[in-house]
């Protein structure tokens, strides 16, 4: 798929992506944004998944460890196959099965998460089941900034090294914010590339917001030079929406019907300017 | 006489060799797990994480979700407090299939304290949906525990002790199911319930008890969940009276259980285990002595109960 195409269908996905939060009235919306750029690249084009697949062996395997933004998550899946249009649509419902964190309820979804600072010890885990089986998957996990702060991430971080995991990529989503705002002012990780490094990292930066960046970085990786993979994707909190950008108070925001009709207006507008283009 | 931890490793070892998808875990306690021979001949089988229990139970589940039949083994205390998100989230609410080992539970490491006891984890597992519990009562019991585990597409922790244990099972001609329990004594006068260790002690209080003229019902109630209600319904029904003696806190473990499942047809019962405090220094022994958890306490329950 060209990287155009991908643009397209990120916006797509982001448009969605508002309906179904202000449909059900619940979401983490800003980090939904900030990592909807990565999620439809791993999904559409990176990663080795589809709905036949869901039980194959060698499928690569993700797991979305900032959990809270599963909404993302789910429309990405709905995008690939996974999840039927009907059943994204009862998000927020007494009932569905949809809850506000990953579960394993849904096809495609691997492990339920949600409680921070998991993802990547289960993601070791799945890498080391590769290794051991002299399998070619891969594994990827996806955390927050904030999440930077459980210390459980650094237990997994020294293993991932120990055990020389080439097949396993975590990728932060570096915008910035959590939920009591600047994460420099709550807890700092600006050495954040010093520290994984320090870990025995491979760590690369790319731009969360550019496609292009994201593809080239996927592009880069190259799996068989012995060390677990960091990518601190740097991102926009709330990305593709002019009023939800890099505003802390858009973490779990729920638009009004004014707010709604505007996003839906922006993002129509730049898919048809994109489309233009084409 | 031996100690269930050594007939669990020893067990998995025997299972890992004919199975190279069985992998054991661990966090620089193979020593005191006794997974030392396993390391050393399964290697490619032997994941160790350092210090590290939170991310041991994550890797398990990691691994278990890739299909490998994994046994994360470590002391109790830190299994059941440090990593217990993970076992709630990463294995149990996940549904990854993992087997938690937790050795010298309960007040087995005696006197190195309270940081060291696991008195609550019975309470804190019952209530993870999808969790399973079991503490064998002896080493014949661990053995046919590792090869139903082995097969068991559930997550399950099981509680070991640390010391050798009398056999409860003198041979190994009896019945295993998970769920069930076991009698081990006959009667009607009323019945004392155990699991894991203390099942040794309520058997031989049963004993000395026959032999002043009470019969006492025994039953071995390694499976804590699923717990065989049927059984606990029946000996209230059948005995009026029931003693249950734990290696846990009073709050919520096996007694309390006992209590939930006769609440609607309720009879008299007393619970024997760990009170609300912290737990006097010394030797398991000393300690089982101390709380009328040994023989000769269950029986004076027994009589003073029986008044």
């Amino acid at each position: 798929m060209e990287t155009k195409d991908l643009v397209i269908k990120t916006e797509k996905n982001r448009k969605r992506l508002i309906e179904v939060v202000y449909k059900a009235k619940a979401g983490h919306i800003g980090g939904d944004l900030s990592c909807l750029n990565v999620l439809t690249a791993l999904y559409a084009k990176q990663m080795n998944v589809s709905p036949a697949l869901k039980d194959n062996p060698q499928r690569d395997r993700f797991i979305l460890s900032k959990g809270h933004c599963v909404e993302a998550l789910y429309v990405v899946l709905e995008d690939a196959g996974f999840l039927k249009s009907e059943v994204l649509d009862t998000l927020g419902q007494f009932g569905s099965i949809l809850a506000g964190h990953p579960t394993v309820e849904v096809d495609g979804i691997e492990v339920n998460s949600g409680a921070l600072g998991h993802g990547l010890g289960i993601g070791v885990g799945i890498a080391i089941a590769a290794k051991m089986n002299k399998e070619s998957w891969k594994t990827y996990v996806l955390m927050g900034d904030g999440e930077q702060g459980e210390g459980s991430i650094y237990e997994a971080a020294m293993a991932a090294h120990q055990y020389k995991l080439d097949n396993l990529v975590a990728i932060i989503d570096r915008n910035h914010l959590q939920i009591s705002g600047n994460t420099e002012d709550v807890m700092g990780i600006d050495n954040i590339h010093d520290r994984w490094t320090a870990f025995g990292w491979d760590v690369v930066s790319m731009n969360g917001d550019d496609m292009q960046s994201i593809l080239d970085t996927f592009a880069g990786i190259d799996f068989t030079n012995g060390k677990p993979h960091l990518i601190v994707s740097e991102t926009t909190k709330g990305k593709g929406v002019s009023f939800m950008e890099n505003v802390a108070s858009w973490h779990h925001g729920v638009p009004s019907e004014e707010q709604y009709q505007q996003a839906i207006k922006e993002i129509n507008d730049h898919i048809a300017a994109l489309e233009k283009n084409v | 006489m031996k100690a269930c931890r050594k007939s669990f490793t020893e067990t998995l070892l025997e299972l890992a060799k004919k199975d190279d998808q069985i992998v054991a875990v661990t966090t620089d306690a193979r020593g005191s797990v006794t997974l030392g021979d396993f390391a050393k001949e399964l290697p490619k089988q032997f994941v160790e994480c350092g210090i590290a229990e939170q991310n041991a139970v994550g890797i398990s589940a990691g691994l278990a979700h890739s299909g490998k039949k994994t046994f994360v083994c470590g002391p109790a205390c830190f299994y059941v407090a440090r990593s217990l998100e993970q076992v709630k989230v990463d294995v149990a609410y996940s549904k990854n299939p993992v087997k938690i080992l937790g050795v010298s539970g309960g007040v087995a490491y005696g006197a190195l304290g309270a940081t060291h006891h696991s008195l609550h984890d019975i309470a804190a597992l019952r209530c993870f949906p999808g969790m399973n519990i079991c503490l064998p009562c002896d080493a014949r019991q661990t053995v046919k525990l590792v090869k139903f585990l082995v097969g068991f597409p559930k997550p399950c922790y099981v509680r070991v002790g640390r010391a050798a244990v009398p056999d409860v099972y003198e041979n190994d001609d009896f019945e295993f199911e998970i769920g069930k329990a076991v009698t081990l004594l006959e009667g009607n006068d009323l019945t004392i319930i155990g699991a894991g260790e203390t099942v040794y002690h309520a058997l031989e209080a049963g004993k000395l008890l026959s032999a002043k003229g009470i019969k006492a019902r025994v039953l071995d109630m390694s499976w804590i969940k699923p717990c065989d209600e049927e059984a606990v319904k029946k000996a209230a029904a059948e005995t009026g009276r029931i003693i249950t003696v734990e290696e846990h806190s009073k709050f919520g473990g096996l007694g309390a259980m006992v209590c939930e499942i006769i609440s609607e047809n309720p009879v008299p019962v007393r619970i024997i285990g760990i009170p609300d405090e912290n737990v006097v220094h010394g030797t398991n022994k000393e300690i089982f002595h101390y709380y009328g958890m040994d023989a000769e306490g269950i029986v004076k329950a027994a009589e003073s109960f029986l008044k």
